[in-house]
């Protein structure tokens, strides 16, 4: 009875950590996409060739802070802006044929692997001679980044606490277990019985409770995790260019294991401690 | 075989269990320890099963130091030792088969001399008949000669039985002494704890009277009232 009420508790534990992974995972994951956006444009002194920013660019490029380094020549430049600003009326465009009003407008535009990351890069972009401006979306990285360290503490509060609850919850199950069994056991330890021995049924009893606790809350969240990607991406087509969902196997790939581990661990090490605790005759 | 030298317990609210005690049983040897409650007789048994360490002095079992024992090997030297309690303790839950069997298993002992050996140790204690039935189907006198059969089934070299007549009536306590008696005769040492008068009387063995934590009387083939 006991064991059935630990075996709950643990499940309810393991599903409430499931769902805040999951959470967290996809935030990450949404995070991570949105970061991959977020760039530093460095721009040049007037009258440098090409030869020396792309020197220049080699320097930053070799930085472990840059995932991916893209030049826009003044040519380029130029063409994107008609793009955008003379589509409509292209012959307005035709008055500078010979003369880029975009001369000076070579540029790099560069990904930072990690959005903490970026005042460092910047910081030394600025001090590169040459380098004349830097544009830089610093509101979105210092949210992003915030929005990381928060997601961060967020998931160690609560694990830690999790795991609080369900240590405390086996070692009770266990103690009643063991105080409903002193007679055997203190019969068991009269007639000779190694501590191993009285305490192996307890520490199959914890991993089993950790166990079970873990494999029916996987199943649950595995089910309702993949029928609610398939609802939201199929009937909120509008949300697919924000909300970008963890593919099922490769979030299960690391929850099954840690969920596992986890309870299981929870199960066996409750037990062991708490019947080091209670089983010396 | 057992022998204390100067074994001393005092409890931690201050009561002194054992003053002094000098005492030395040999192999093979009957003896009663009788006394009045708190005289220190439970004590004594606890000491002896290692339950409880002494405050001072030494005991040797078997030419093993109990007080220099490692935590450890405390299972191995209960197995050289056979209980048998007052209150029979027997598991509520398991019939009489199971019961023996059960301490055999916590030794680690094969199915197969499972299977052999407790039906001639029930056999030897009258319950061959009676290997299905669960403790509360048992009178007071069989329950105890089930302890008694879980006591020997693993051929222990001492026989302790803590007041093994206080719930039987004359009839069943003088079987269950008949028992010990037998055991005793194939060299078996067996200390028995007890309070009861007539069946010290009748048995005239040795007995070794406590009284308030001390040895009042050592006496070989007396009776209770030797003391008095």
């Amino acid at each position: 009875m006991y064991s059935l009420a630990s075996m709950a508790t643990m499940a309810a534990c393991i599903f409430m950590f499931g769902i805040f992974f999951c959470l967290v995972q996809n935030v990450n994951y949404i995070v991570q996409i949105a970061e991959s956006g977020v760039a530093v444009t460095a721009f040049f002194d007037e009258g440098m060739s090409e030869a020396e920013i792309l020197e220049i660019g080699e320097k930053i490029e070799d930085r472990s802070e840059v995932s991916e380094l893209v030049y826009v020549s003044a040519e380029e430049a130029w063409e994107e802006y008609k793009e955008i600003y003379f589509s409509e009326n292209p012959q307005l465009a035709e008055g500078f044929a010979d003369d880029n009003p975009l001369a000076n407008s070579a540029h790099f535009e560069i990904y930072v692997s990690d959005v903490e990351l970026q005042d460092e890069l910047v910081t030394y972009i600025e001090s590169i001679e040459g380098v004349r401006k830097i544009n830089q979306s610093e509101d979105i990285a210092n949210i992003l980044s915030d929005f990381n360290v928060l997601i961060g503490y967020a998931s160690v509060a609560i694990i830690g606490l999790l795991l609080a609850v369900s240590i405390f919850l086996i070692s009770n199950t266990i103690t009643i277990g063991i105080n409903s069994r002193r007679e055997e056991i203190g019969i068991m330890k009269l007639i000779g019985a190694t501590n191993a021995f009285a305490r192996t049924p307890f520490l199959i009893e914890g991993i089993i409770i950790g166990f079970v606790g873990a494999v029916i809350p996987l199943i649950v969240l595995f089910f309702g995790y993949s029928k609610l990607v398939a609802y939201v991406t199929g009937e909120f087509n509008l949300l697919t260019g924000v909300l970008q969902f963890l593919p099922v196997m490769e979030l299960f790939k690391t929850l099954i294991p840690i969920a596992l581990v986890l309870s299981v661990g929870i199960g066996f090490f409750g037990s062991f401690f708490t019947t080091r605790k209670h089983l010396r005759v | 075989m057992i022998r204390l030298e100067n074994v001393s317990k005092n409890y931690s609210n201050g009561v002194e269990a054992l003053k002094n005690i000098n005492m030395e049983i040999e192999e093979g040897e009957f003896v009663f320890i009788v006394g009045d409650s708190g005289s220190g007789k439970s004590t004594l048994i606890k000491l002896l099963l290692k339950e409880l360490e002494p405050t001072e002095g030494s005991i040797e079992v078997d030419g093993i130091e109990l007080t220099k024992m490692k935590r450890r090997h405390v299972p191995m030297y209960r197995r050289k030792i056979g209980c048998v309690f007052q209150e029979f303790r027997l598991l509520k839950d398991r019939n009489v088969y199971e019961n023996v069997a059960f301490a055999q298993r916590v030794v680690a002992t094969p199915s197969k001399k499972i299977r052999k050996d407790v039906p001639r140790i029930l056999s030897t204690v009258g319950l061959a008949e009676k290997y299905r039935s669960l403790p509360k189907q048992l009178s007071g006198g069989e329950q105890q000669r089930v302890a008694l059969a879980r006591a020997l089934v693993n051929k222990p070299s001492i026989i302790l039985a803590d007041e093994p007549t206080g719930n039987l009536d004359p009839k069943n306590s003088r079987d269950i002494m008949k028992l010990l008696t037998e055991i005793n005769e194939r060299g078996t040492t067996v200390l028995v704890v007890t309070h009861d008068r007539e069946m010290v009387n009748l048995m005239k063995k040795r007995v070794i009277a406590m009284r308030k934590g001390v040895i009042v009387s050592d006496e070989r083939n007396a009776g209770y009232d030797h003391e008095n």
